[in-house]
């Protein structure tokens, strides 16, 4: 029996660039930084004083304070971003979804603002002053199950933690569970919010942060040879995935097709990328061989690119590996230069700039990529937008535990 | 502490705390059909209540609380 094919019918997204796609698009392709000094939280102690954070976005106001409070900010997130996804699917979110629906959403640390919290009280007031809610904050299915709740969502559901490849791996699982015929729809997606005081404190002492405390919107600056880490982001992205069958009987607009998933494991290193991004090269290629499709069709990569020395040499080798000759042919942007790293919620996010791309024919460019490395020698797209005709784009997710995940999308 | 001002003060937790639409909260109000406070919530409220009048409660004690009412005859019996 030939696979269904997967389309996606909705986005809903918010993220450090904004509280929408469109507004997420046009700062993209302008390349526009959501990079600045952190504002939630005093940063005096902490060797990394800036971040990529949501703003202007009050969760009282949009849920209700009752609601609200009994939920971290990733979950506020993850409604948030749903119900528009929702929404731009042509689906109403005051009707229960059902069981024809099923959930699958990313994380990499899950509810780790209500964890601190809880630790902070129980080491100032005792085990008796916990928040009877911090379970069900910091768990990290927590996202996954509010959002089920809030939209009726009674289908399978999964809570997938690959770190910084999770939501990547939610795109891909959701489109085996479509391609499959266990559902027709799946709410697939990826929320992170991790600019916490402790989660900076820690990520910096693995050197995994950039320190550019002066120039917080120039600090993410992929494959540039001065690159010194990422730039740790918050968000949430949503993408509706269906039956193709499905959305054509309903009229729904269809923004491409998810072609190929590619899921591997380094067996490696908790962080470092094997040498030459051996389980990068294997990802890719499972993800192309599912989309029965070669090197020669890929127009466009959409990067892992994290602006840490060791991902963005492993992935460029990785991808002269695969691709050949091709490799200084095809088109490569990292988005993460103007989001910062958006951890488990990067897959997700990416997946919707890889549709949109291959939608509106523009490549969003690699911002801050000024000093050539030459290690780093491919065409990444630099500093400016991109307009090409495209039809096949992929996307990069690769995470601490040596997790990769690769999706290939199509634009018919 | 008079049986009304205890009232006042529970009314003014579970407005300012727990963002409870004030109207709602009234002495017949029942916590969980009314109010919508779960069995999570209740244990914020046992929380929020032995902090602002300083005492303790058993959740033996709770078993019969089941309205803002009855919650405020348990606070009033207890300070």
């Amino acid at each position: 029996m030939s696979k269904r094919r997967v389309v996606v019918t909705g986005l809903g997204t918010i993220n450090p660039l904004g509280n929408n796609v469109s507004d997420s698009w046009e700062n993209l392709i302008n390349g526009k930084s959501g990079i600045d000094n952190i504002t939630s939280f005093d940063t005096a102690d902490l060797p990394v004083t800036f971040a990529g954070e949501v703003k202007n976005f009050d969760a009282n106001e949009y849920m209700g304070k009752q609601h609200a409070r009994k939920l971290d900010r990733s979950g506020h997130l993850s409604i948030y971003a749903a119900e528009q996804a929702l929404l731009d699917a042509g689906f109403n979110p005051e009707k229960r979804m059902g069981s024809n629906c099923g959930i699958v959403f990313g994380t990499g640390i899950g509810g780790i603002g209500a964890t601190e919290d809880a630790v902070r009280v129980y080491d100032e007031r005792g085990a008796s002053r916990i928040n009877p809610l911090a379970i069900t904050q910091l768990m990290p299915n927590s996202s996954t199950g509010q959002v089920a709740i809030k939209f009726g969502i009674e289908g399978p559901s999964l809570t997938i933690t690959t770190a910084c490849a999770a939501s990547a791996n939610a795109v891909g699982e959701a489109k085996n569970m479509i391609e499959n015929g266990i559902v027709d729809i799946v709410v697939a997606g990826g929320t992170e919010s991790g600019t916490t005081p402790m989660t900076i404190g820690a990520f910096a002492q693995i050197r995994a942060l950039s320190t550019k405390n002066d120039t917080p919107a120039e600090a993410c600056s992929p494959f540039d040879k001065n690159r010194d880490g990422f730039v740790m982001a918050e968000g949430s992205t949503v993408l509706i995935l269906e039956s193709e069958e499905s959305a054509k009987s309903r009229d729904a607009k269809i923004y491409g097709y998810i072609v190929g998933y590619g899921s591997t494991t380094d067996a490696h290193h908790i962080t470092a990328p094997a040498e030459g991004g051996e389980g990068a090269v294997r990802a890719m290629d499972k993800a192309l061989k599912d989309a029965n499709l070669s090197v020669d069709n890929v127009d466009y990569i959409n990067a892992h690119g994290t602006s840490t020395p060791a991902n963005d040499k492993n992935e460029t080798s990785a991808i002269k590996t695969l691709f050949g000759a091709k490799a200084y042919e095809v088109d490569i942007s990292s988005t993460k230069s103007m989001t910062g790293h958006l951890l488990g919620g990067a897959g997700a996010f990416e997946s919707m700039v890889c549709l949109l791309s291959l939608q509106k024919g523009v490549i969003p460019p690699t911002i801050n990529l000024n000093n050539k490395d030459e290690e780093c020698d491919l065409n990444y797209t630099p500093n400016n937008a991109v307009n090409k005709e495209m039809n096949i784009a992929m996307s990069n997710s690769f995470g601490f535990g040596g997790h990769n995940g690769v999706l290939v999308f199509s634009k018919t | 502490m008079e049986a009304n001002e205890v009232f006042e003060k529970v009314k003014g937790l579970f407005v300012e705390d727990l963002g409870i639409d004030e109207s709602k909260v009234t002495m017949d109000a029942k916590l969980e059909e009314d109010l919508e406070i779960d069995s999570l919530g209740i244990v914020e409220v046992v929380m929020a209540f032995e902090d602002e009048f300083e005492i303790e409660i058993d959740d033996e004690e709770l078993a019969d609380v089941s309205t803002v009412g009855q919650a405020v005859n348990l606070l009033h019996s207890k300070i």
